[in-house]
């Protein structure tokens, strides 16, 4: 029963992991909305796993929350934004796909050579657990900095939070008040997110970050 | 110390006076007259609190930090150096009255000339920079003690920028505020180290738990770095020749004579009392920056034809004096011979009041040549004993008292240390063994070359003809001025003559730091003669130094007259022998030509220095020239390379505000990445 429990806890982690990977290729507005509601999907589910398994049933309440907003709220409110705003639906990537591929393989190495000698005296599944949602919060922030389009880097962002989650949900005994400050975080952000791009669309009348940057009053 | 608290906050009122009644016209004397007598009841707090119990009163007030408020407490060292403030305070408030009162005159007296602009505010900042100056003394723990320290050196900047009129002062005062800021940031973190991780500020807390050894070397390099930046070490000392004669003379006498002494005061402090047991090459090292110190300031000072520059470089040797006295002391304290140590304690201690006395008074005569001639350019002054005979005595006590000659006061203090430094045979390590020896050859050649230094100042300025029409038209200052002269030189001789008195008077102070008194292995001391112990029998007196020479300059004097002054002397028509008029007065010694065979010997490596003679074709009417180049050292190898590498990190660190939000956002996971990869490393 405990072999099956870690084989699931870990399947699930690594396809959040794998989705993570996914982002970071996508060349389209929707298909990076549907793979982030593929990761929210496997982190609800690795929540909703780690509560049946461990027996901690407040790890449900994180399930749902996540299942709620991040796997249908914000993907539909995202979907509705780029179609109201006619938003062009390809993005170039700042960083060229073999590159950005290359640096989440080695960032991915840097996560499991730090987390896996740091927590010798912890159990196997918090070490994994550990080294896959520090990858999924450093392939995050690579999806960040490597994308120009606004709507990938509010992805980015989010996907980072998944990454925290992941990690809250492995470790046990987390209090649940730490994953609802999560969740609302994500959302003030995802707010915050959409108010931004809907003046900055009024204005600019572009989400491409380079012609943005333009309108800075300190650059030339 | 009611009486202190007293005279501490009757120093702030007289600051609240000074502005409040700034246009009145009795303000200069109401606040100088009222500073003195404050700095007077200081003075007699501390002789009493000296002579009568050792010294020792704390007290707790309730103001300050919450929950911390500010400790104080006087021992016998703070009551020392508290006495040479005063001293200090009580003649320079003498001395500036007067001086103040002359500069208003000669401003109305130039009333259309623009060039004399009104000066910025000195009568609210000076009691304050006295107060600051006793406050550092007494503080017991190490907020008070910072707090103090930056309000001294913020009150002494603007006192420096009161003159900002004037072309080189502005850059002055930039500089002084740099190094201010540098020096309180190194004793910042060297109170950090001292306190630990205990979070205790209080001084007591600190004694019982001294730092361990590597915490304690750490504190002592930053303590020198930063008591030393106030007190001119080499190369720290950048900002006192230019600081120092900037602000007016009276103010220029307290920070060189006496602010520097509480820079000497911390390093008593923490040295001595805070760090617990020493280690030998605490004293080593200060020894060895003591002694680049007092020969470099003397050869600064040779270098300078300005008056109170020069003054200022004169202090810079002083201070690498009494450093290292200073780190003899130590020496001797970590190799458990007290006795020896109190000896050079004493001698540190001894300097200091000396050299606060003689300096205050040389200030003073630069103020006193300043208002009567209207330059301090030695090349501008002349014959000055004829038209202020008052001054150029007292001049002549103060030159003679730095130059070490006895029997005055500079000549005892470097007894002492010599004395201390004869008994360096007695150390265990070799390299103290030699290196002392060397050290007291630089104390030995700095010693030769400030003597040399006051003669150029003294027979340059008041001896030979006026080089000037200023110096031709120049008249005695007035009473108050004189008066502020004549009681440090007065000391002066009465240090010397009797010097058991006032050693005897600070060893309560002597006994707190190494816990021996100079006199200690000897049963019968007689007041008259100084015969401190260890020194191997010598003993000095200034008694019969004082019959000797006067008795021997009297018959000198007789003899002369009688067999030289007699003869017909006989002048050649030509008048180039001088006998006549000269009428450029031109042909005698100028202050840059004196120097010249020290600046030939030593410059040339030290400063680099060059001579070029512009000699004009044959025919050609134009006068040949002369001109000097030099650099300075610390400019030329460390503060130019500093400052440049300052501007090229700034030019290029400014390129960071105008990125775009994807490069700070890629400059952060960058450098998450690389502290992740470094606690990877670290941990494999």
């Amino acid at each position: 029963m405990i072999d099956i429990g870690y084989d699931a806890a870990h399947l699930l982690g690594a396809l959040v992991l794998m989705t993570s990977f996914a982002l970071l290729y996508q060349r389209r507005l929707f298909s990076l909305l549907n793979v982030f509601t593929v990761q929210a999907l496997a982190l609800s589910g690795a929540a909703a796993w780690q509560a049946y398994a461990h027996d901690e049933p407040h790890l449900y309440i994180t399930a749902l929350l996540t299942l709620t907003l991040k796997a249908i709220a914000i993907p539909v409110a995202l979907h509705r934004i780029i179609q109201r705003l006619h938003i062009e639906r390809t993005v170039e990537p700042a960083l060229g796909i073999g590159l950005t591929m290359v640096a989440g393989v080695s960032l991915v190495t840097l996560s499991i050579l730090l987390v896996l000698p740091v927590t010798e005296n912890a159990t196997a599944l918090t070490r994994e657990d550990l080294a896959l949602s520090l990858s999924v919060v450093l392939l995050g922030l690579l999806m960040m900095i490597s994308r120009r389009n606004a709507v990938s880097q509010v992805v980015g962002f989010m996907s980072i939070e998944n990454g925290l989650i992941l990690a809250a949900v492995g470790v046990a005994g987390m209090p649940l008040v730490v994953e609802m400050s999560i969740a609302f975080s994500v959302m003030v952000a995802f707010i915050i997110f959409g108010i931004f791009l809907f003046q900055i669309r009024e204005r600019f009348e572009t989400l491409d970050m380079r012609k943005i940057e333009s309108f800075r009053g300190e650059s030339d | 110390m009611t009486l202190l608290f007293v005279a501490l906050l009757a120093l702030f009122a007289l600051a609240v006076v000074g502005v409040a009644a700034r246009r009145s016209p009795w303000v200069g004397t109401a606040v100088y007259g009222g500073t003195a007598a404050a700095c007077g009841l200081i003075g007699l707090w501390a002789v009493e609190a000296l002579v009568g119990r050792g010294g020792v009163a704390a007290a707790v007030l309730p103001i300050g930090l919450p929950w911390i408020g500010v400790h104080l407490r006087a021992d016998g060292v703070s009551a020392f150096f508290l006495l040479v403030v005063a001293l200090g305070g009580v003649t320079a408030s003498l001395f500036g009255w007067g001086y103040e009162r002359a500069h208003a005159r000669a401003l109305a007296h130039h009333a259309a000339d623009h060039t004399h602009g009104e000066s910025g505010p000195v009568l609210p900042f000076f009691p304050l920079f006295l107060a600051g100056m006793s406050l550092v003394l007494l503080a017991n723990d190490a907020f008070s003690f910072l707090v103090s320290w930056e309000f001294m050196s913020l009150t002494s900047w603007l006192l420096v920028l009161s003159t900002h009129r004037e072309p080189d002062t502005p850059d002055a005062a930039r500089l002084y505020l740099v190094m201010a800021v540098l020096g309180t940031a190194c004793l910042l973190l060297a109170f950090g180290l001292l306190v630990g991780t205990g979070g205790d500020y209080r001084f007591d807390a600190i004694r019982q738990h001294p730092p361990e050894a590597g915490a304690a070397a750490l504190t002592v390099l930053l303590v020198v770095l930063g008591a030393g930046s106030k007190a001119g070490l080499v190369p720290l000392h950048v900002w006192l020749p230019l600081a120092h004669p900037a602000a007016p003379s009276h103010v220029s006498a307290l920070m060189s004579g006496v602010m520097t002494k509480v820079a000497v005061y911390a390093l008593v402090r923490v040295l001595f009392d805070l760090l617990g047991e020493p280690m030998w090459w605490w004293g080593g090292a200060l020894m060895a920056a003591g002694a680049v110190t007092a020969v470099m300031g003397v050869l600064y000072a040779l270098m300078q034809d300005d008056v109170k520059r020069l003054l200022a470089c004169s202090t810079i040797e002083n201070i690498g004096v009494i450093v290292i006295a200073l780190g003899l002391a130590l020496v001797f304290k970590a190799s458990h011979t007290p006795v020896i140590a109190a000896l050079a304690l004493s001698a540190a201690l001894l300097h200091v009041v000396n050299h606060s006395l003689f300096k205050s008074l040389l200030f003073f005569v630069a103020g006193a040549i300043l208002t009567a001639t209207g330059t301090r350019d030695l090349n501008r002054l002349g014959g000055l004993i004829h038209r202020m005979p008052t001054t150029a005595v007292l001049a002549l006590i103060g030159a003679a008292a730095i130059s070490a000659l006895p029997p005055l006061n500079g000549f005892v203090g470097e007894w002492l240390l010599f004395q201390a430094i004869l008994n360096a045979p007695a150390l265990p390590e070799w390299s103290l063994k030699i290196g002392i020896a060397v050290v007291g050859a630089a104390v030995a050649l700095a010693a030769a070359l400030a003597a040399a230094c006051f003669v150029r100042l003294y027979g340059i300025a008041f001896l030979g003809r006026p080089r000037s029409a200023e110096a031709g038209r120049a008249g005695e200052v007035g009473r108050a001025m004189l008066a502020g002269m004549a009681i440090p030189a007065a000391l002066c001789v009465a240090l010397g003559v009797l010097p058991t008195l006032v050693i005897r008077l600070f060893e309560p102070a002597v006994r707190a730091m190494v816990q021996a008194g100079p006199f200690d292995d000897r049963s019968y001391q007689p007041w008259i003669w100084l015969a401190p112990t260890s020194a191997i029998g010598n003993s000095y007196n200034g008694l019969i130094l004082l019959a000797m020479i006067a008795a021997l300059s009297v018959a000198l004097v007789l003899a002369i007259h009688r067999w030289a002054s007699d003869r017909v002397r006989r002048s050649i028509a030509w008048g180039c022998g001088h006998d006549g008029a000269d009428p450029a007065a031109l042909s005698q010694y100028s202050a840059s030509s004196f120097a010249q065979p020290i600046r030939r010997a030593f410059g040339g490596t030290v400063f680099n220095a060059r001579d070029r003679v512009d000699m004009p074709e044959p025919g050609d009417t134009r006068p040949a020239r002369l001109t000097v180049r030099w650099t300075d050292p610390a400019w030329a190898f460390l503060f130019t390379p500093v400052r440049r590498a300052v501007n090229w990190l700034a030019d290029h660190v400014d390129a960071l505000q105008f990125l775009t939000i994807r490069s700070y956002l890629t400059l952060m996971f960058a450098a998450l990445v690389v502290v992740l990869a470094l606690v990877a490393v670290v941990r494999s």
